[in-house]
């Protein structure tokens, strides 16, 4: 019996690990933030357009970043939320079902790939490839980055959207085939909107993805904080610039050590917003079809 | 034309398009990998494998970067493993319906969510800093455990969910104790679920790069290391590195070292839906 509550005490004990590691990451980006905001007010951090904390004329504007950041995350979702929904509803509503068997898993291999082998491709061939019929096109910039990105991110649009589009009862499918609709009516008239829950939830973490997304940034897009929409230009997105600083020797408890939580904990919150929108809305469409 | 013609056209339309759309990424990929084993193939030899890092794009090698990885997944696996099945079997077996395990949910969906250089900076500040690990493979291990332990967790649940009730209740009547009970009936059932999700993680975890620099990894490491302590560099920063140099010579190692990573990588994916087809068949309640 004691032996008993002794093992379930040290599993409550790992569980809670993960609470752990959730207060370690609000402790260390607040932490290390606080101390930030004690040397650059937080007015300038959102409001200055320039960021330059590694020059001598130092400027703390995130919003260069940020733009660069949604930039590339925009880029991506354009080529990842068509095509994945697309294939979504071509796996559940067209395709035989030995053919979904094969491709689903190759399909997931497009997330299993390392990001810094994404990384590589834009750099190495995408970039040129664009070159060709691009001119002017810059050697880093968000154009390829985004591409390749929403390529990777193609598999958690599609296996989601699929996932909620079988999640609908068979019967809502057969009462429009009886009512004579073809299988395309049926998935957009039918199907899309009674999934519509999941399929948001997918779009919704493609966003997130896109946004901590790191590597296929850092060596494809440059390292060039800039307020553009320029797709063509070098920029610099939250993550590439932590990677940037992390390269580099900034001692600890410097300002510029300080500001990669700076721009973390303003990553965290993109992603944490986006992450509980999706949480929330994936319990409450459980509850509607159990 | 009337309607229904028009109709059924459309119809068959996004039929090409979607097959379409469910291949071209595809193809893109098989594109980009026949493009990369063009490149480096040719590279990749004995010295290669085995040489150390040098200034000299020919004679430089992945000794530092393979062994170093090796390091990094060793210890993962063991600090990732006991945690993740033991907070998955409380999850599902012990603290269901209570406030705790609610607010675990939540908490490990958002975990899931975290970008993974946000954990480089937990990793900085709390394994190289405060527990004055160091820039270690210790310090690296422990940073990407807690960045796969999500994956662990959710995959062990789902293979123990899958286990009847009625394997529990049959234990229950023969006199075993909830312990016994999970130890030596649902866990074994549920072997092949836990397996590929552990063995997706660790993939996961090879592949992993940004925390790593973060925490600072070395690029430029002269030594293979003998210590979990020591300093260290794994393959994706060595491939990084290389990527960042303009000189082609650079680009071609590059190459080289990315199909490295992408045989191991490809080959641990494989091994783990192998396991997941394999168990499915085989359990079939």
């Amino acid at each position: 019996m004691n032996k008993e509550k002794i093992i379930e005490g040290l599993l409550k004990l790992s569980a809670s690990i993960t609470i752990l590691t959730t207060i370690g990451i609000l402790y260390v980006l607040l932490s290390e933030s606080i101390s930030f905001f004690k040397e650059v007010s937080i007015l300038e951090f959102l409001t200055d357009k320039e960021w330059t904390p590694l020059f001598v004329n130092k400027h703390f504007g995130i919003l260069p970043l940020v733009m660069g950041t949604l930039l590339t995350t925009f880029i991506a979702v354009s080529v990842a939320i068509p095509i994945g929904i697309t294939i979504a509803i071509y796996l559940s509503e067209y395709a035989p079902n030995k053919f979904r068997k094969i491709v689903k898993p190759l399909l997931e291999i497009l997330a299993a790939v390392p990001t810094i082998v994404y990384g590589f491709f834009a750099l190495v061939v995408v970039t040129p490839f664009l070159q060709s019929f691009i001119p002017g096109m810059s050697g880093f910039n968000s154009l390829s980055a985004g591409i390749v990105m929403g390529i990777m991110i193609i598999p958690y649009v599609s296996s989601l959207s699929e996932d909620a589009l079988r999640a609908v009862p068979k019967a809502l499918r057969n009462a429009s085939f009886g009512m004579g609709a073809t299988r395309l009516q049926t998935a957009f008239k039918v199907m899309v909107p009674a999934a519509s829950s999941g399929i948001i939830v997918s779009i919704i973490l493609a966003f997130s993805r896109a946004i901590g997304e790191t590597m296929i940034v850092a060596i494809a897009a440059g390292q060039q904080p800039r307020l553009t929409l320029n797709p063509l230009v070098p920029i610099e997105t939250i993550t590439a610039y932590i990677v940037q600083v992390s390269l580099g020797d900034v001692a600890h408890g410097s300002l510029e050590y300080k500001t990669i939580f700076a721009a973390g904990i303003t990553l965290f919150l993109f992603t944490f917003i986006l992450n509980n929108i999706s949480y929330y809305i994936r319990k409450k469409f459980k509850e509607q079809y159990e | 034309m009337n309607n229904s013609k028009v109709n059924r056209i459309k119809d068959k339309a996004f039929n090409y398009f979607g097959i379409f759309c469910t291949l071209i990424g595809l193809v893109i990929l098989a594109f980009f990998i026949g493009n990369i084993f063009y490149d480096g193939i040719t590279r990749i030899d004995w010295d290669f494998l085995t040489a150390l890092p040098s200034r000299k794009a020919e004679k430089a090698g992945i000794l530092t970067a393979w062994v170093g990885s090796i390091w990094i997944v060793v210890f993962t696996f063991l600090i990732v493993v006991p945690l993740g099945i033991a907070a998955g079997i409380y999850l599902e077996e012990y603290g269901k319906k209570s406030k705790l395990s609610e607010l675990l949910e939540v908490n490990i969906s958002n975990l899931a969510g975290v970008p993974s250089v946000i954990y480089g900076l937990l990793g900085l500040e709390i394994f190289v800093r405060v527990l004055g690990m160091g820039n270690s493979i210790l310090a690296g291990s422990f940073t990407l455990a807690l960045l796969v332990l999500p994956i662990v967790i959710v995959s062990s649940r789902e293979a123990l969910k899958a286990v009847p009730k009625s394997i529990r209740l049959a234990s229950f009547a023969l006199g075993s104790s909830k312990w016994q009970t999970i130890w030596h009936q649902v866990l074994p059932a549920s072997f092949g679920g836990i397996l590929t999700g552990v063995i997706l993680a660790i993939s996961r975890a090879v592949g992993e790069t940004a925390p790593l620099i973060v925490i600072g990894a070395l690029a430029y490491v002269p030594f293979t290391p003998s210590s979990p302590m020591d300093e260290f560099t794994v393959l994706p920063i060595q491939i990084f590195n290389w990527i960042s140099r303009p000189q082609h010579e650079f680009t071609v190692n590059a190459a080289a070292a990315i199909i490295v990573l992408l045989i191991i990588t490809f080959t641990m994916n494989g091994i783990a839906v192998y396991f997941r087809n394999k168990w499915q068949k085989k359990i079939n309640w």
